[in-house]
């Protein structure tokens, strides 16, 4: 995998990382630093544990200890919670989103940035997140811009985009992965049935896939 | 009810920010779910700083106030009647009433 000054990760909730981590984890190994923007606490999630330890109250702490803990995990250092409401981020003055994503990437100057494809990743908080990371990449001039892998998974998006083409072979950083999917508790205790099966669970995660957004 | 165009109703929630109005909110399953369940908030207080409707149908809604947000998804109908109401509902595929979300300048 080619390797990067520094890569920005630009989500929405506490636990998107999860699905991608492996790959975040082979650019820490390969010595690039990653700063995570995650846009909300995930507060409105209904998943609150099983047996049940959390109320609307608590989970935004709780998921913010569980995001602080798959971001050990992956190796992480720059973890950066922008406090907006979950689902609400559609909501937002985008404008003044999309300003925000863009004094970041000035402030940390990355060649790779990773986020949401918009118009394929279907909640409302992904699209708007995807949409507020492309419009700050666009308002900049076209050479100094980061390269930008984005994740998809709507019904039938392939059919749109083609295949992805970046395919990172993350095996090597199960553990990673594994830590990242299991620090959020709250969320994932539902899919329990299969945890103790890491062959199952190895030959699912070994492979993430991303498509470059293509800029007109 | 109509069909929502979210044009119009993006125009008179732009027009009602920083105003104070009432409001009614309400979410219902039917006493028939496998858990009943439903809400509602009748003539609440509140004055949003920012109004937005959002999707392609059906719609979302979302009002941001000072401190805090008022949020309804599911709609498909709207109003605005002769006495200055803004109806939004959402109505399942049987046109039974699920979701709501109205205001006014006079208490409902
Ligand atoms: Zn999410």
């Amino acid at each position: 995998m080619q390797k990067h000054n520094h890569v920005l990760l630009v989500l929405a909730h506490p636990d998107d990382e999860t699905n991608l981590s492996g790959t975040l984890a082979m650019h820490i190994h390969q010595g690039t630093p990653v700063t995570y923007v995650c846009l909300t606490l995930g507060e409105m999630g209904r998943n609150m544990g099983s047996p049940i330890i959390a109320n609307r109250v608590t989970l935004p702490m709780i998921r913010k200890k569980e995001l602080e803990q798959s971001c050990e995990s992956i190796g992480i250092e720059d973890l950066r919670m922008w406090g907006y409401h979950d689902k609400m981020v559609e909501f937002e003055d985008q404008a003044l989103l999309a300003h925000r994503v863009k004094e970041t990437i000035e402030e940390l100057n990355p060649s790779l940035i990773i986020t949401f494809y918009p118009g394929f990743s279907v909640h409302p908080d992904h699209e708007a997140c995807g949409r507020a990371v492309i419009r700050a990449v666009e308002s900049l001039p076209e050479e100094s811009r980061p390269t930008v892998h984005a994740v998809a998974f709507s019904r039938g998006c392939e059919e749109i985009l083609g295949p992805p083409d970046v395919i990172n072979e993350v095996g090597e950083f199960f553990e990673q992965k594994k830590g990242s999917f299991f620090a959020h508790r709250t969320q994932f205790q539902i899919m329990v049935g299969f945890h103790n099966d890491d062959q199952e669970l190895r030959a699912r995660w070994s492979k993430e896939r991303f498509w470059t957004y293509r800029f007109h | 009810m109509q069909l929502i165009d979210s044009e119009e109703v993006q125009k008179r929630l732009t027009k009602w920010q920083n105003e104070d109005l009432y409001m009614h909110q309400e979410m219902t399953t039917g006493a028939y779910a496998s858990h009943p369940a439903s809400t509602f908030v009748k003539n609440a207080k509140i004055r949003y700083s920012l109004g937005t409707i959002a999707g392609e149908g059906p719609y979302r809604v979302g009002l941001k106030m000072e401190d805090g947000w008022v949020y309804a998804q599911g709609l498909t109908h709207w109003d605005f009647t002769d006495n200055h109401q803004l109806i939004l509902a959402g109505h399942d595929d049987k046109g039974r009433l699920v979701v709501c979300l109205m205001l006014s300048k006079e208490p409902f």
